[in-house]
């Protein structure tokens, strides 16, 4: 286990460290004091490797991460583990706008709330947030899975593909396009998975699943008020 | 008796033929238009502008025997690698779905021949372009399809895209017809649907968060790669301005004449600037920071000739890009499918349905049949060839104007044949030492 102060090293010698590390494949273990909000934290990992920030952090943290585990003991700030390809980013607080944004797999954990836009053109990653969602999540959502243990705000799902959402508590509005689907023993399944990986206390009976009505995917004039 | 003589039939102005048959249209169909290509209005352009050429006071260089340089060097403010480029002409981004994968092999052959970058577009890398294209700018857009950082850091430079000249503000759109099996599967999408892309970054907003992102980007790639703004020519002093204040090294503006895959047609038409009248402000940005030649600006938007070139050059850019032109280098909108355009009620030069994938040159379509009557190599061949002259053509403008560089060109090299084009440029009106818009007048 290396320790590395951000108080007194530059976030250009953080990151190259770790991305270093990152490649040489040890699944060595880092723990980063003193992060203070610094934007761009352990960005572009490319390998197994355990970091620990203890602290929260800015705007990205995470971004583009492959393979590796990043956890943030405070709050993270926009676009937590934007584009995330593979791993896993673990937030014990709560997580700013755009967390999740793009990514293409992975798991990203956020223990407290989500703001705005969580999960917005998800490309195939899992996101499990153990509080609320503010509003506009999903928007574009193309693959991928988002599972909600408290609240939904408004316009979850528009104008969604064909990733899957999962809320427990309530959905203040949906968005163009996206619906309540049928639960079925298959997304039952994939539920518990997700819950048992995200360390959530629920049961997957607990939850709604809403998808895309499809309705937008080719123009149709009767539904011109939609786009 | 005698007849009352007939009034003569009267055509509209307002309500012209072109303009009644749209009514039609969208009467029939109940959507909007959507077309490829750029502005087909008429807007103050480069023609506009000529250069005056030696003089007493000025001799010009010889040609052939004395050098006109035309190395241009992208990234030289923050990138561990800048990009040199032997001309200052490169191939602008135009997506693999809105292009087929032999077009986009032609544009890196044809590129890399002439010594010059390719970019990506809306839709990821391939490995058709990666390959043949030496120097590949990889697009960083809104929707983000197929983004992944290993493709980040075989790029050779980023272009985060803010915006295009066709459609400023506008996001993407790539119709059903095109959306195949390959298409979708890079950018996650199921297949044959109707794909808008959208029209504004997931995870940032305004200058301050692009500042941001601009560091992220240079974090997971190591501070090696320029990073490019591509911005329409909407608000040009300002968006360069911020684009140079987020920390670029290079601002990429496209006019309005500027191409696309496919968009509204209202919107090609009646959003954003000339491109004319985008260059001087971007400059004047860069002059007021002091960062003209530092961060290094293309223009883009209806380039056509060597002389476009010179002309953009000599106004203060320090490259230009090429979309449509290079298309139509490589077959797009050849008389030779004459018969093809006149079976889908259109004809050669008219052409630009291309969103419906069914361009008989083989280059804005997914089908394999039409794909196949593309030779990449023929085309880079072609395309190499037209940049050649586009080169030589700028050189020899130059040269005239006894410049041994292509980047000495400057404003006092030009007059103007129109006072909207002595405005938008601020070179003289022809006969006279004026602009509109001059101080001291
Ligand atoms: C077929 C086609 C596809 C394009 N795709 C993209 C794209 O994916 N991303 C982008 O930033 N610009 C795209 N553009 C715009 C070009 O990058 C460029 O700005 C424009 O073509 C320059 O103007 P010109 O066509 O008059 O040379 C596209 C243009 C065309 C013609």
């Amino acid at each position: 286990m290396s320790t590395i102060d951000m108080a007194q090293t530059p976030l250009r010698q953080v990151n190259e460290t770790l991305q270093a590390q990152a490649l040489a494949g040890a699944n060595a273990e880092y723990t980063l004091d003193n992060p203070r909000g610094a934007h761009a934290v352990a960005v572009g990992l490319n390998g197994p490797l355990s970091v620990r920030v203890n602290g929260s952090t800015g705007y990205y943290c995470g971004g583009m991460n492959k393979e590796a585990t990043i956890t943030v003991t405070g709050s993270a700030g926009p676009g937590v583990a934007e584009n995330m390809m593979s791993g896993t980013v673990v937030i014990e607080g709560d997580a700013s706008q755009y967390a999740g944004a793009t990514g293409h797999g992975g798991l990203l954990v956020i223990k407290g709330n989500a703001s705005s836009r969580c999960g917005i053109s998800m490309k195939g990653i899992d996101i499990v947030v153990h509080g609320n969602i503010g509003h506009m999540s999903a928007f574009m959502a193309q693959k991928g899975n988002l599972v909600v243990l408290g609240d939904a705000g408004d316009a979850l799902g528009d104008s969604l593909y064909e990733a899957r959402l999962f809320v427990r508590g309530s959905v203040k509005s949906l968005g163009a396009d996206c619906i309540e689907k049928e639960m079925r023993p298959e997304h039952l399944t994939l539920l518990a998975d997700l819950l048992a990986k995200a360390g959530a206390d629920a049961k997957p009976e607990e939850f709604r699943r809403y998808g895309s009505a499809r309705k937008l995917y080719n123009f149709n004039i009767d539904h011109a008020g939609e786009y | 008796m005698d007849k009352t003589p007939p009034t003569m039939p009267r055509q509209s102005w307002t309500f012209s033929n072109e303009v009644n048959a749209e009514i039609r249209r969208a009467a029939a169909t109940g959507i909007y238009d959507i077309r490829g290509g750029g502005a087909k209005r008429r807007v103050p352009h480069f023609d506009d502008l000529l250069f005056l050429g030696a003089s007493v006071s000025r001799y010009p260089l010889e040609g052939y025997r004395e050098t006109c340089g035309t190395k241009v060097t992208l990234g030289t403010r923050f990138a561990k690698k800048p990009i040199e480029l032997d001309i200052p002409i490169t191939i602008a981004g135009m997506s693999f779905g809105s292009l087929s994968g032999p077009a986009k092999e032609a544009l890196g052959r044809g590129a890399t021949l002439a010594g010059t970058s390719t970019t990506t577009g809306d839709g990821g890398m391939t490995e058709e372009e990666r390959g043949h294209s030496e120097k590949l700018v990889y697009q960083y857009l809104p929707s983000r399809y197929g983004m992944n950082p290993d493709d980040l850091r075989r790029a050779d430079a980023i272009e985060v895209v803010v915006g295009q000249g066709a459609k400023p503000g506008g996001g993407g759109m790539l119709l059903g017809q095109k959306i195949t099996e390959r298409v979708a599967g890079m950018r996650d999408l199921p297949v044959g649907i109707d794909q808008r892309s959208a029209c504004r970054h997931p995870d940032w907003t305004g200058p301050d968060d692009l500042e941001i992102k601009i560091l992220e980007l240079r974090e997971i790639t190591g501070w090696e790669k320029p990073i490019y703004v591509k911005v329409g020519g909407s608000r040009p002093y300002y968006d360069t301005a911020l684009a140079v204040k987020a920390g670029a090294d290079v601002v990429v503006l496209d006019g309005m004449q500027g191409g696309t895959a496919a968009t509204q047609d209202v919107f090609i038409e009646h959003v954003g600037q000339p491109t004319l009248a985008c260059i001087r402000p971007a400059v004047q940005a860069l002059q007021d920071l002091g960062m003209h030649r530092e961060v290094q600006l293309i223009v883009s938007g209806g380039i056509r000739t060597g002389a476009d070139v010179a002309k953009a050059l000599a106004l203060g850019a320090d490259a230009v890009s090429i979309g449509t032109a290079a298309l139509i280098a490589l077959g797009d909108n050849d008389p030779k499918y004459e018969a093809e355009y006149n079976a889908m009620n259109t004809t050669a030069g008219a052409y630009d349905d291309w969103h419906e994938g069914r361009d008989p040159a083989g280059i804005t379509t997914q089908d394999p049949d039409l794909m196949a009557r593309l030779d990449p190599v023929e085309g880079g061949r072609r395309l190499r060839n037209y940049l050649s002259v586009l080169t030589l053509e700028c050189q020899t403008l130059a040269r005239a104007c006894g410049h041994n560089h292509v980047h000495n060109l400057e404003p006092e090299d030009l007059c103007a044949l129109t006072m909207e084009a002595a405005a938008m440029a601020q070179v003289p009106l022809a006969g006279t030492n004026w602009y509109p818009g001059k101080p001291g007048f």
